[in-house]
């Protein structure tokens, strides 16, 4: 459903953040990119949603080929791909129902969202997103009330209620702690299995990618290095992407102990 | 590395001191002795006539004495009409003031628009500043007459410059990644400025609308010395008269309307944080 064509970014600093990526996703398959710092995770993420323009190469959400887009089209097109933030992004000043249903400015015009009067679908989807993630009594405190999961949890129902096909998530456990990390990461992988999501999940925890994704992108220095399942990750293959370490620890399997207890 | 970092040995047991803000001894002695030689001759330039002074001391202290004796009640009509008028200036310009302010900080602002524009609003904003109020007051009483006509639309213009670049300098230190959230969404620019840019100003804004309000109600005062209506046509007049009490009596209604308002903005301030 996704299809990158030798997409490339050259930043002004002469920069190569991505070098002639190619990758093809299919419907709801959820990815987990890795990579070290600077090695062009969240400018590729961005340059899929044109956040950052991509210097050349392709992108096609379906049929659509999104790198081609004028302003007016691209905007309708953002409408499929709900994005997630590292640090939340959400706008702090405004509630967390405002912030929820800022995910469907996209489809109302701009008296509605001014006035903040959402058609009446819309306000139901957002308490039955918020409830879902166990919000819905908060939907009246302002965003910088909240905790960071708290936080990302409304990030996520944002994403949701564009109705998106496709799920972009740049590093969304980086400021959260180990357990929640993995809540975050476990509701990110559930909600996209429930709706058939396909996902990108920018990620620096090679353990927790492991335990949730399908499959594994590893990105170095703008290149793919890695494509494969997330047992294929072996010391070798953490070195290539990473350079020399002591990877034993990093892909022990985790076990399952304090999963149960979250629940 | 250099030889210099690895060679430790050097550094140890010595002084450290700062390194000096001008690297060239020579330099940063003479700009200093240049400076105060300056300032010794500036000082020498200013003349003081002590006779002049000796005469003035006992105006200023009628001048003075006036405040414990304030007439509000001989010129009242005229204090009332002037603070009327000089309320409706600072009302009416700061409104006008403030909504031609709005969009021009947004085109003032590097990161919402576009370089064009960036200039162009960049401009006016200049313009604005540098054209002191009482300087744009004499013209406009020399186009429009004596009036609050022209200190109305003095002051509209002043409250553009000062409100415009404050803000524009808010805009441009927002969060960008918050910004960026709104537009992944698909949002249009103007529900983009909406819901991503305007939660993170509004406090500023309103900060700086009340401290505009405040400016330009004093700025109102002054106004009237050149004929741009106002109280301070009434002040004039009662200096030109030699009415301190008068002028004594318009004096404390300022003060205390500036403390009032003072008082106003720190505690929508504090509410709106």
């Amino acid at each position: 459903m996704l299809r990158l064509d030798k997409l490339t970014k050259t930043y002004k600093t002469g920069d190569q953040a991505l070098k002639a990526v190619t990758l093809d996703i299919p419907d709801g398959q959820v990815l987990a990119l890795i990579g070290p710092s600077g090695a062009g995770k969240s400018t590729l993420i961005r340059c899929i949603n044109r956040l950052v323009e991509p210097t050349s190469g392709k992108v096609h959400l379906d049929d659509v080929e999104l790198t081609g887009l004028s302003l007016g089209r691209l905007r309708r097109e953002r409408r499929r791909m709900g994005m997630i933030f590292q640090e939340y992004a959400l706008v702090e000043r405004l509630t967390v129902m405002e912030n929820v249903l800022s995910g469907r400015l996209g489809y109302v015009g701009f008296w509605r969202s001014f006035l903040r009067r959402f058609p009446q679908s819309d306000v139901d989807e957002a308490f039955r997103l918020l409830d879902r993630i166990g919000l819905a009594h908060m939907a009246d405190k302002r965003a910088d009330e909240l905790s960071g999961g708290q936080r990302q949890r409304v990030g996520i129902c944002r994403a949701l209620i564009q109705d998106p096909a496709l799920l972009l998530v740049d590093e969304p456990t980086a400021s959260l702690d180990p357990k929640t990390s993995r809540q975050i990461m476990r509701l990110i992988c559930e909600l996209c299995r429930e709706r058939g999501l396909a996902a990108i999940i920018n990620i620096h925890d090679v353990a927790l990618a492991q335990m949730f994704v399908q499959r594994v992108i590893g990105l170095r220095l703008g290149a793919v290095e890695f494509d494969g399942p997330p047992d294929g990750l072996t010391p070798d293959v953490l070195t290539t992407i990473y350079g020399e370490e002591d990877w034993e620890a990093t892909i022990e399997k985790v076990d399952d102990d304090d999963e149960i207890a979250a629940q | 590395m250099t030889s210099t970092d690895t060679e430790i040995s050097t550094r140890l047991g010595k002084r450290w001191k700062k390194p000096p803000f001008i690297q060239r001894t020579w330099l940063r002695w003479g700009l200093t002795f240049g400076f105060f030689a300056y300032l010794v001759a500036a000082y020498m330039t200013i003349e003081v006539n002590w006779s002049r002074v000796y005469e003035g001391l006992e105006r200023g202290k009628q001048f003075v004495l006036a405040f414990t004796n304030p007439d509000f009640t001989t010129r009242s009509t005229d204090i009332w009409e002037g603070m009327v008028e000089s309320i409706v200036m600072t009302v009416a310009s700061s409104v006008v003031g403030i909504a031609i302010s709005i969009p021009i900080a947004l085109g003032a602002a590097r990161n919402v628009a576009p370089l064009p524009v960036y200039l162009i609003c960049r401009s006016i904003i200049a313009i604005s500043r540098a054209l002191q109020e009482i300087i744009v007051a004499i013209l406009l009483v020399a186009i429009f007459g004596f009036g609050p006509l022209a200190g109305f639309l003095t002051l509209s213009f002043a409250t553009i410059g000062f409100l415009s670049k404050l803000l524009a300098e808010d805009i441009e230190s927002m969060d960008r990644v918050q910004a960026e959230a709104i537009k992944a969404s698909g949002a249009r620019w103007t529900q983009w400025i909406n819901y991503g840019v305007q939660p993170q100003v509004m406090p500023r804004l309103i900060g700086l609308s009340i401290y505009r309000v405040d400016i330009n109600f004093r700025e109102s005062a002054i106004l009237g010395l050149v004929g741009a209506g106002g109280i301070g046509a009434t002040l004039n007049t009662s200096f030109d008269r030699y009415e301190y009490d008068t002028a004594a009596a318009i004096l404390l209604i300022i003060i205390a309307i500036v403390m009032a308002l003072e008082y106003l903005s720190g505690v929508i301030r504090a509410r709106v944080q």
